[in-house]
């Protein structure tokens, strides 16, 4: 049985303080920006066209697809995109 | 089992016990099955603890640190399908979280030329330790009632004053102290049910 005090367990619990909001729904929204990603770099395979325009202006081309285009997701398409 | 001297109230607590570490292991196989929102309860889970991870145990600045946080999650979500016993998806995240935060520090020591051997700012393992026995004690703070929850949360974890949280919660700000002790003594209660010793030796809770 732990014998945890008020002051013990005050301090565990202000070793816990929440992480940034926006790293949370950044993570939180990761299924669907790799959803999102995966149907670009599929559209992009199939059609040159659509990739010239995707790789000109990746932001849009996630924002098309529903996609917040946060730094990472837009790094993470021009990275999909230039090996495609 | 029955141990010696124990009583039906401590076998409850087991049974929660074992119900809870339930829940990780539902939790993992509904993220496996693609549910999103099951995604969206793990990341908020486990955030406090990657971040807690990286910024206390490593002392990661926070650009540092959220390269981590986000490198973490993604491979988490990558990489749930090879987990090997769902309900050990917490111990899985802390290494994971240590091992990317290792190669995060290796990698500024290499960029500085650096001794790549003596890594400074790699925790001792106590505080390791210590940060889990927090996660505990979040963990059974999320059987109090609602406002014990926002109380202690807003109080110890978010810094906020007792005018703040008054003003918040609706609540006298000459109340918030009293409030809180009664929520500390609830939250004793509660961590002390959850950390029941367990059986002896061959004797798995049934």
């Amino acid at each position: 049985m732990s014998n945890y005090d008020h002051e013990q367990l005050s301090r565990l619990i202000g070793m816990l303080p929440p992480a940034p909001e926006a790293w949370v729904q950044a993570a939180q929204e990761l299924p669907a920006a790799r959803r999102g990603l995966d149907q670009l770099v599929a559209r992009a395979e199939a059609d040159a066209a659509f990739r010239a325009v995707a790789l000109a202006d990746l932001e849009r081309a996630l924002k098309t697809e529903g996609v917040e285009p946060q730094p990472r997701v837009v790094e993470e398409l021009r990275r999909l995109l230039a090996n495609d | 089992m029955e141990t010696p001297g124990d009583d039906g109230q401590a076998a409850a607590r087991r049974s929660e016990l074992i119900a809870h570490e339930g829940t990780d292991a539902a939790l993992v196989a509904r993220c496996r099955a693609g549910d999103d929102d099951a995604w969206r309860e793990l990341v908020d889970r486990f955030s406090r603890y990657v971040y807690a991870i990286a910024v206390q145990g490593f002392r990661l600045g926070q650009q540092d640190a959220e390269d981590v946080f986000q490198d973490v999650f993604a491979r988490v979500y990558e990489r749930l399908g090879s987990l090997r016993d769902d309900e050990a998806v917490r111990p899985w995240i802390a290494q994971l979280t240590r091992r990317v935060c290792i190669d995060r520090l290796r990698s500024g020591a290499r960029e500085s030329d650096a001794d790549l051997d003596t890594l400074p700012d790699v925790p001792a393992e106590d505080e390791l330790t210590a940060l889990e026995d927090a996660f505990d004690v979040h963990e059974a703070m999320a059987e109090l009632p609602a406002n014990c929850q926002q109380i202690l949360d807003r109080f110890f974890a978010r810094d906020e004053s007792y005018r703040t949280i008054g003003d918040n919660l609706g609540l006298p700000a000459g109340t918030i102290a009293s409030r809180i002790s009664r929520c500390l003594d609830k939250l004793r209660d509660a961590f002390e049910g959850r950390n029941v010793p367990p059986a002896p030796s061959g004797g798995q809770v049934t």
